[in-house]
């Protein structure tokens, strides 16, 4: 096959077409200071390979990376230890596959993969069927509230305030387009989650109710008088979960009565990788939905010689089909990733996933501790899993933080940064703590934490 | 009197109660049917406007309200076995009954002798 570039006279054909003068018209909806303009800083146009190479080895040098300092930032992003096995069996011959691995003929290894991937996710959330992945948390929760516009004919979404800020903001953004009607709001500090002003947002206009769970501070509580209230008024409850590791140690979403459970895959094998690639989980717990869901489901067939076989199933949903009238605009998976998190798993096994669950909590629970000592600092959650939030006293955690990196510790997430501008929410710190952390780690952050307090006005 | 429309669909008026259904020729084209999502009852539907859902092996198809009206019953019986609406299109393999807002409405549509022509010429 021939490679023909475009000529300059075919993009400005195709700019004319849909109404821009120029390429850069496509790029408006970045904000401006995430454009590159210009040359990257301090690289001439023209340089050797070996310059190049030099020059961006020293830029590098300025990240402070997770595995060189004392290291606890979560909020949805965690750092777990990836065997590594998990490397090299994802790069064995029978998962290699050209770009949409789904032709049955070919693709037996990917697809069992699938296969296997959608059961542990099914299992993990408590639900009955899950599909073979979305692009990351943020994009599956916004996936399940138009899936529960579709099951309900409604157009309205309850997002709880400690869901994730970033997850609502996606869901807004895609809301923006499809006219649906997102009722958001701020986390309340309090130590446990506030589920009765939640229940009391749910009316007979709500599609569904999402909530994040560990939530946004690292709360945990039974979700199931959400359940309860949501499905007295005709709505949906979507359990978001950002930890799956969480789940080998409290109870599954579906057990509590969630109808749409979605989440980010990434702490099982994926890695942090900058912020990704990541994996969208997304399932549901009764199968009468299933022709609701969007993306891609692998199902258990037998071929024509009656032996064991997989293939992809329901596509009538997908868009190559149903045109426009899909249920998603959504037709692939993050399927290296999910392969990732399969072969994590299946390393782990259940009492391997339990048994790790086990040891971040045990963690979390002596840094908690040791921190809640910290003269002027307190521990607010009554539960939490692997990550909780500290109160600093009035001090500015977006500062502390600053301080504590220029100390070699990165100690967390501040609520100011996820929050930017929201006085109420500055002075909380969001702390994760992982089978990575060590004993030794939170005892430099408790000794950097009470110095740096001191020293902040 | 039994109606059809140009997305083959069938209508079938006894007194104030029409049953709807799609056609042999809709199932012939869409092949093996192996699901059916009908409408809840009580849910008012519109003439040309999408009330249920047929999807076959091969595709997913709308099935649009010949008249409005609202649904009364829906054929419980596809959700067991949906390849009714193969064996028997215009009989046991029936969607769903309706009332009769509008009956003018019936008037726009083709009667068996309009739909034949119609098949023809497509």
């Amino acid at each position: 096959m021939r490679y023909l570039p475009l000529t300059d006279n075919d993009r400005q054909a195709m700019l004319a077409k849909i109404g821009a003068k120029c390429v850069d018209d496509l790029f408006v909806d970045v904000p401006e200071v995430a454009r590159l303009n210009g040359p990257i800083h301090g690289l001439p146009m023209h340089a050797s390979e070996m310059a190049v190479e030099r020059h961006m080895k020293k830029l590098a040098a300025k990240n402070m990376a997770a595995g060189d300092v004392p290291f606890f930032l979560g909020a949805g992003a965690y750092r777990h230890h990836v065997p590594a096995s998990v490397d090299t069996i994802i790069q064995r011959g029978e998962f290699l596959t050209a770009y949409t691995p789904y032709q049955p003929e070919i693709a037996q290894g990917t697809l069992q993969m699938l296969f296997e991937f959608q059961t542990q996710v099914a299992r993990l959330y408590g639900c009955a069927v899950a599909n073979a992945s979305l692009y990351d948390g943020s994009t599956a929760c916004w996936e399940a509230v138009a899936m529960a516009t579709r099951v309900t004919k409604r157009k309205r979404a309850v997002l709880s305030g400690a869901l994730h800020p970033h997850y609502a903001q996606v869901v807004k953004t895609m809301a923006h387009f499809t006219g649906d009607e997102i009722a958001d709001a701020l986390p309340a500090i309090t130590p446990d989650p506030e589920l009765a002003g939640l229940i009391a947002r749910i009316d007979e206009e709500t599609a569904c109710v999402v909530v994040q769970y560990p939530d946004i501070l690292g709360r945990i509580s039974d979700l199931t008088p959400v359940a309860e209230a949501a499905h007295a008024k005709g709505a949906l409850l979507v359990v978001v979960n950002t930890e799956p590791v969480a789940l080998g140690a409290i109870k599954s979403p579906g057990e509590m009565g969630a109808d749409i459970v979605v989440g980010e895959g990434q702490s099982l094998g994926v890695g942090l990788q900058f912020g990704g690639p990541y994996l969208g989980l997304f399932a549901v717990r009764d199968p009468k939905h299933v022709r609701q869901m969007p993306g891609r489901l692998c199902g258990e067939t037998t071929d024509a010689e009656g032996k064991r076989a997989f293939v992809l199933t329901l596509s009538t949903r997908e868009q190559h089909i149903r045109r426009e009238k899909a249920t998603s605009n959504i037709c692939t998976n993050s399927g290296l990733c999910a392969l990732a998190f399969t072969v994590h798993m299946t390393l782990l096994g259940e009492t391997g996933l339990r048994q790790l669950a086990a040891e971040n909590h045990r963690l979390a629970c002596l840094a908690a501790d040791r921190l809640a000592r910290v003269p002027g600092v307190e521990v607010l959650n009554n539960a939490f899993f692997n990550e909780f939030t500290l109160m600093l006293g009035g001090k500015p955690a977006r500062e502390i933080i600053r301080d504590l990196a220029d100390r070699g510790v990165l100690g967390g997430v501040s609520l100011g940064r996820l929050y930017p501008g929201v006085d109420a929410l500055e002075h909380a710190l969001l702390v994760a703590v992982t089978e990575t952390t060590t004993e030794e780690d939170i005892e430099r952050l408790a000794q950097e934490l009470e110095a740096s307090i001191k020293e902040t006005v | 009197m039994r109606y059809y429309t140009d997305e083959h669909e069938w209508i079938d008026v006894a007194g104030d109660v029409a049953t709807v259904g799609i056609t042999d020729y809709a199932q012939g084209q869409l092949g093996d049917i192996v699901f059916v999502e009908l409408p809840g009852v009580g849910t008012a539907v519109e003439k040309g406007k999408d009330a249920a859902v047929v999807e076959s092996v091969k595709a997913a198809s709308d099935v649009y309200a010949p008249i409005n009206g609202e649904v009364t019953e829906t054929n419980g019986a596809l959700e067991e076995d949906p390849s009714l609406v193969n064996s028997a299109p215009e009989g046991e393999g029936w969607f769903f009954k309706m009332t009769i807002a509008d009956a003018g409405q019936l008037d726009g549509l083709m009667d068996e002798a309009g739909y034949k022509a119609f098949l023809e010429g497509l």
